[in-house]
């Protein structure tokens, strides 16, 4: 176990060892963050991951031909070199096949990445066995790898990760016309193809240095774990795409300290994990778009539905059985009630409870409850609302009077003050014609009286 | 089936005998002898059009007759096999300023992270070029776009939190945002709320007012004489073109959508006799 000196050390880049390897992963991540989220926007993921499975020929091959000409057959630039141009191969064998056959895009992809990855596991068997060159560790380009970084590497990834995040930012209002209405921009003159080259371009910068890092069968989920992160936060591009590049950025820095810190942890799957933790995150707690508030506000219009329902209940209980002596003081049993909403008596049980924390409801005896004063307040609004709703849909919507307490019922629970007013302006002459202005018109329905005789 | 169908129709269109000038300059939309062809079978055949200025065009043919297409090829989103469309004269890569377009609704993923807004500022991308962020000037030009269509209230609202009606009213102020002479627009109306047909509808007129020249792909028969002053009839060839109350007929219809119905019944009128 690590002691926190260490930690620390390596978190805020001051061990030497591990420095360059935290920095480009960092920067890495920013870089995918930015690049995927257009990927993600085009809905191409799955090009990717084809693009990246078929960089595997690419970076065996320019080993044997390296060697070959007597040179170092793992300089990095070299390597990425013939990745980069297997993996556009690949991307074409794609297009070729799209465009040539009739043949879907998934069929396409899933050909190249397949076909171009069993070439790369072939050729690097092959070129293991060749005498002089010594290939180990050209398969850590599948897994990655992160312990041996030169300075050199580390330049290279560092310029490439900036040049595709100022490119990203650069073509933004560009690249959110391609991704929204490709139809649209061509029809503006925007050159669609170049920009899909380019968004291709910024996709095989990102996966070729991401490569021996991550590994190229991680980092894919590089590329599109932070967008679909972010998205779970905004509505907004320009803060979907920053926030992507953030957590990009925190995946690759915190993944490969935890890396660092451990050993026979790879940072490639530790950067994905961590980046997946974000996500997973986002997925549950994100207020835009997150599961957990979108329950929260479907169980609080629940209870706020259940509440006026409850309230408008005992109001037309009480007008019905005490019209005389008064709503306000008159109490009802709760039974009424109960027949009333067609409750179960456990959700009457439930109601009940809310309602009287509210403090809307007081019990007076076994079995009998009557309205607080905030509690007859608020039923003679709710009531009063329901019946402004109705009126309106009878004489507006030609809703039949004995069919306009359920359809009343799905929209006033969300009626704001605004709209009420605006209801108010709208029936004015007709609540002064039937003398119904103050404080609640009656129902324009019969109120279901009494209860059913087998209730 | 559609040899059949184009045999009976040869007459149509009438094939120019005079000459028709290259570039008629004050023609909105002149389109000559357009073929389009997917995979070598063909969309459009011989399309001949003339659109003349500030009139509200719309275009009606069963499904299938290249309405779409056709719209698509007069903006060079499709390629064409033979022929040329011009906007004002000019070849529409020349003519780009010119022309609006409003494509279906559903050509979209409307759960896009954009607003109301962004998606009509869209509209001003092509003045203001390349690296160019949308300025004040073009921000506030789109939301008074958004008010001709009016829903300037709903400016700041994620696009997938809006109705279709008003999502198709996003994609009229967009059109509107490019401030054009053509406007070109596929199904504008198609499954829109009664509020916003009308309020569509009023839209096209006002242009039409300005001398703008507005074509719409339309599938409601029964809409088509009170919306429109000139009317295309289209199945895979023009059918017919020219005012609506001289089109608009039912010998025209029958022709345009009734090929494929009196096939059929030629189809049960043989199967009766072989029974018998």
């Amino acid at each position: 176990m690590p002691n926190w000196g260490d930690i620390v050390e390596v978190l805020f880049l001051q061990n030497y060892n591990t420095r360059l390897v935290v920095l480009s992963t960092t920067l890495l991540g920013v870089a995918a963050g930015f690049v995927g989220s257009f990927l993600l926007l085009r809905k191409r993921s799955l090009m990717g991951d084809a693009l990246s499975h078929a960089t595997l020929p690419g970076v065996t091959i320019a080993f044997a031909v390296m060697v070959a000409l007597g040179g170092d057959g793992k300089s990095l630039p070299g390597l990425l070199l013939g990745a980069t141009i297997s993996g556009l191969a690949g991307i074409a064998t794609m297009l070729m096949i799209r465009n040539t056959t009739r043949l879907r895009d998934d069929v396409a992809m899933g050909f190249v990445l397949s076909v171009f990855f069993g070439i790369g596991v072939a050729t690097l068997s092959m070129v293991s066995r060749v005498p002089g060159g010594n290939a180990a560790g050209l398969e850590s380009f599948i897994y990655g790898k992160t312990a041996s970084m030169l300075q050199s590497d580390f330049v290279i990834i560092a310029i490439v990760a900036g040049i595709a995040s100022l490119v990203s930012l650069a073509l933004l209002k560009e690249f959110l016309l391609l991704c929204f209405d490709d139809g649209f921009a061509s029809s503006q003159g925007w050159p669609t193809l170049w920009l899909d080259l380019c968004l291709l371009a910024l996709v095989t910068a990102v996966t070729v240095i991401g490569l021996q890092a991550v590994g190229l069968i991680l980092v894919i989920a590089f590329l599109i774990t932070p967008p679909t992160a972010a998205r779970f936060w905004t509505n907004r591009l320009l803060p979907m795409i920053l926030l992507s590049a953030i957590i990009g950025g925190v995946s690759g820095w915190l993944g490969a300290s935890i890396s660092a810190l451990t050993p026979d942890l790879p940072a490639g799957a530790v950067i994905v994990l961590v980046a997946a933790i974000l996500f997973l995150i986002s997925m549950m707690f994100a207020p835009a778009r997150g599961v957990f508030p979108r329950l929260m506000r479907q169980a609080h219009l629940r209870r706020k539905v259940n509440r006026q329902h409850l309230l408008r209940a005992a109001y037309e209980i009480l007008e019905s059985i005490a019209p005389d002596t008064g709503i306000k003081n008159s109490s009802f049993p709760i039974e009424a009630l109960r027949i009333k909403r067609a409750w179960s008596p456990e959700q009457l049980k439930r109601v009940l409870r809310v309602a009287r924390r509210e403090d809307h409801l007081e019990p007076v005896g076994p079995g009998f409850l009557r309205l607080s004063e905030p509690g007859f307040g608020e039923a003679a609004r709710i009531t009063r609302n329901h019946r402004l709703w109705e009126r309106y849909l009878i004489k507006y919507a030609d809703i039949a009077p004995s069919h306009v307490d359920r359809d009343a019922d799905l929209v006033e629970h969300i009626l704001g003050a605004d709209l009420v007013s605006e209801l108010e302006a709208d029936l004015k002459t007709e609540i002064d014609e039937r003398n119904l202005a103050v404080p609640v018109p009656a129902s324009p329905h019969l109120i279901q009286p009494e209860p059913p005789a087998e209730a | 089936m559609h040899s059949e169908s184009l045999k009976s129709q040869s007459t149509f269109p009438p094939k120019a005998t005079e000459p028709r000038p290259e570039h008629p300059p004050e023609v909105p939309l002149a389109i000559h002898d357009l073929t389009v062809a997917y995979h070598r079978k063909p969309v459009l055949w011989d399309v001949e059009l003339n659109i003349p200025e500030g009139k509200l065009v719309g275009i009606v043919g069963p499904n299938g007759a290249g309405k779409s297409t056709l719209i698509k090829a007069c903006l060079d989103l499709i390629p064409k096999t033979s022929g040329w469309a011009h906007i004002y004269g000019k070849p529409y890569r020349k003519a780009r300023h010119l022309v609006a377009y409003v494509p279906q609704r559903e050509s979209v993923d409307w759960d896009f992270p954009v607003t109301a807004l962004d998606v009509v500022a869209m509209g001003s991308y092509r003045r203001l070029g390349w690296f160019q962020r949308v300025s004040k000037k073009e921000s506030k030009r789109a939301h008074d776009c958004l008010d001709q269509v009016g829903i300037a209230h709903l400016a700041d609202r994620q696009i997938s939190q809006l109705s279709g009606g008003q999502q198709q009213r996003v994609f009229l102020a967009r059109a509107l945002m490019q401030d054009a002479e053509l406007y070109l627009m596929d199904e504008p109306f198609a499954a829109v709320d009664a509020a916003t047909e009308e309020a569509i509808i009023s839209l096209l007129r006002s242009l039409s007012n300005q001398g703008k020249t507005c074509l719409v792909v339309h599938h409601d028969l029964a809409t088509v004489s009170d919306y429109f002053d000139w009317l295309v009839l289209l199945n895979m060839r023009v059918v017919a073109s020219g005012p609506v109350e001289e089109t608009f007929t039912r010998d025209n219809l029958q022709k345009t959508y009734g090929g494929k119905l009196s096939l059929l019944e030629k189809a049960a009128e043989a199967l009766r006799h072989s029974i018998t």
